[in-house]
């Protein structure tokens, strides 16, 4: 599903708030499971977000990454020397694609993508697309995706929900309907 | 023991004044704090000296207690002072003196009851500059440990709700925040026990010294209260990180600085 609706209308908000990162209203479903009815983290590995700007804590990739998978890393594009780049040398890019390898590697069953490509370019993008979308299929997971970008939308989503100021609407894009699977606000 | 005369004091006042004048000069923006400390402490001092002279005469068990409460009140009051993200007022209270109480009063009812056992434990002679030694080493260490703690996870929020949404527990998301909060609140008492004797000589011991107890004697008395410390600002400061850290994320284990005084 897509989520698109000019600045400020609380796009990221509303993905916060359904990976239980901000106070909400509301019960929130994963399949059968509410969100309070289980530990928040483990929610969050669950119902997973990545954010447009990732972060990082460590000086190395390696220590963000409990493991190495190396399906997943050369799928972007990566090498096991990887893990021993400076976090503080990655260009966006590398960042972003390195942010989405962690966040897949807790195996989430659901995943919330925030301007996800934003500050890629286009290769980048691809690459990141693909790999969201050999993820989705593999696992049959719903994905929430916000984007500016209404090509991206449309190769990306089959369900659109336009957030305005007075209203919301929901449009069906892209090549076919979608089943529904999972996450109900 | 020599007696100091008011002249004594009044030409090392004189320094004070000479650093104040000097930090005004180069506009350190220190002057003002450095003349209210200053006088408060000649002011707290002279009434501290007379009242102890009162409670000296009177061995009483209430009038000591009261003493005591008005000291961890007051040390409580000033861990939060010069904080640069502190606590909310009665939060910040709350924590530090709770963590000063339990640390602090443990440590001065070892002292008093098993290891110098005065006759009557109580005696304000041991008890009170025993308590002010631990309150105030205590009361620096959390006041550095929280310092750190709260500039580091308000500077590092970010970070943390990137752990957080990656799966971690808070525990996991603040654990190195918190392990560097309370080694910096810890350095200063072991850097003054790890030189104490090479380039300085300790408070307690220099006084003794002063008044005329053999040298030897002053020692066996300066280690003990240098063990009493360091262990009672340790404990105190894990204490009080521990509580302001749990304190920072809600019961949906999200980072939440309510807690903070900040200027939005």
């Amino acid at each position: 599903m897509g989520l698109t609706g000019p600045s400020g209308i609380g796009k990221s908000v509303l993905l916060k708030a359904l990976a239980d990162m901000l106070p909400h209203q509301g019960d929130i479903f994963l399949g059968d499971i509410e969100s309070q009815t289980i530990a928040a983290q483990q929610w969050r590995r669950k119902v997973a977000l990545l954010p447009a700007e990732s972060q990082w804590w460590c000086e190395t990739v390696g220590e963000h990454f409990p493991m190495f998978d190396d399906v997943l890393f050369a799928h972007l594009g990566f090498q096991k020397e990887v893990l021993d780049w400076q976090v503080s040398h990655l260009s966006s890019g590398e960042k972003q694609r390195l942010a989405c390898i962690r966040l897949l590697m807790n195996q989430p069953e659901a995943l919330l993508l925030d301007e996800p490509t934003a500050n890629l370019d286009h290769g980048n993008r691809a690459q990141l697309e693909l790999l969201i979308k050999d993820y989705q299929y593999e696992h049959q997971i719903p994905v929430i995706w916000i984007s500016h970008d209404k090509e991206q939308l449309n190769r990306v989503c089959q369900q659109l929900l336009t957030l305005n100021n007075s209203h919301y609407e929901v449009s069906l894009i892209g090549p076919e309907p979608a089943e529904e699977d999972g996450v109900l606000v | 023991m020599i007696h100091l005369t008011p002249w004594d004091l009044v030409i090392a006042s004189v320094m004070i004044i000479l650093l104040a004048i000097t930090s005004l000069l180069l506009q350190l923006n220190i002057t003002k704090q450095l003349i209210i400390a200053a006088i408060r402490n000649v002011i707290q001092l002279l009434l501290i000296g007379y009242i102890l002279k009162l409670i000296f005469n009177s061995n009483n068990l209430y009038f000591l207690a009261s003493i005591a409460t008005v000291m961890l009140l007051v040390a409580g009051f000033e861990i939060n002072a010069r904080q640069k993200y502190p606590l909310k007022r009665w939060i910040g209270f709350k924590i530090g003196t709770s963590a000063l109480f339990i640390s602090s009063f443990a440590m001065a009812l070892l002292t008093l009851m098993v290891i110098v056992a005065p006759t009557p434990w109580y005696s304000p002679q041991y008890a009170i500059p025993l308590l002010g030694m631990l309150l105030g080493n205590t009361m620096n260490g959390i006041s550095l440990g929280m310092d750190k703690l709260n500039q580091s996870v308000y500077q590092q929020r970010l970070v943390i709700e990137q752990r957080l949404m990656l799966g971690q527990t808070y525990q996991e998301a603040i654990q190195e925040i918190r392990a560097e909060s309370i080694r910096t609140g810890m350095i200063p008492i072991i850097n003054s026990m790890a030189i104490a004797g090479l380039v300085s000589l300790p408070g307690l011991m220099t006084g003794q010294i002063l008044s005329g107890t053999p040298p030897v004697e002053a020692v066996k008395y300066q280690i003990l209260i240098f063990f009493l410390i360091a262990s009672g600002t340790g404990f105190g400061i894990m204490l009080a990180v521990w509580m302001i850290a749990k304190r920072m994320f809600d019961d949906r284990q999200r980072l939440n600085l309510d807690i903070l005084r900040i200027k939005r």
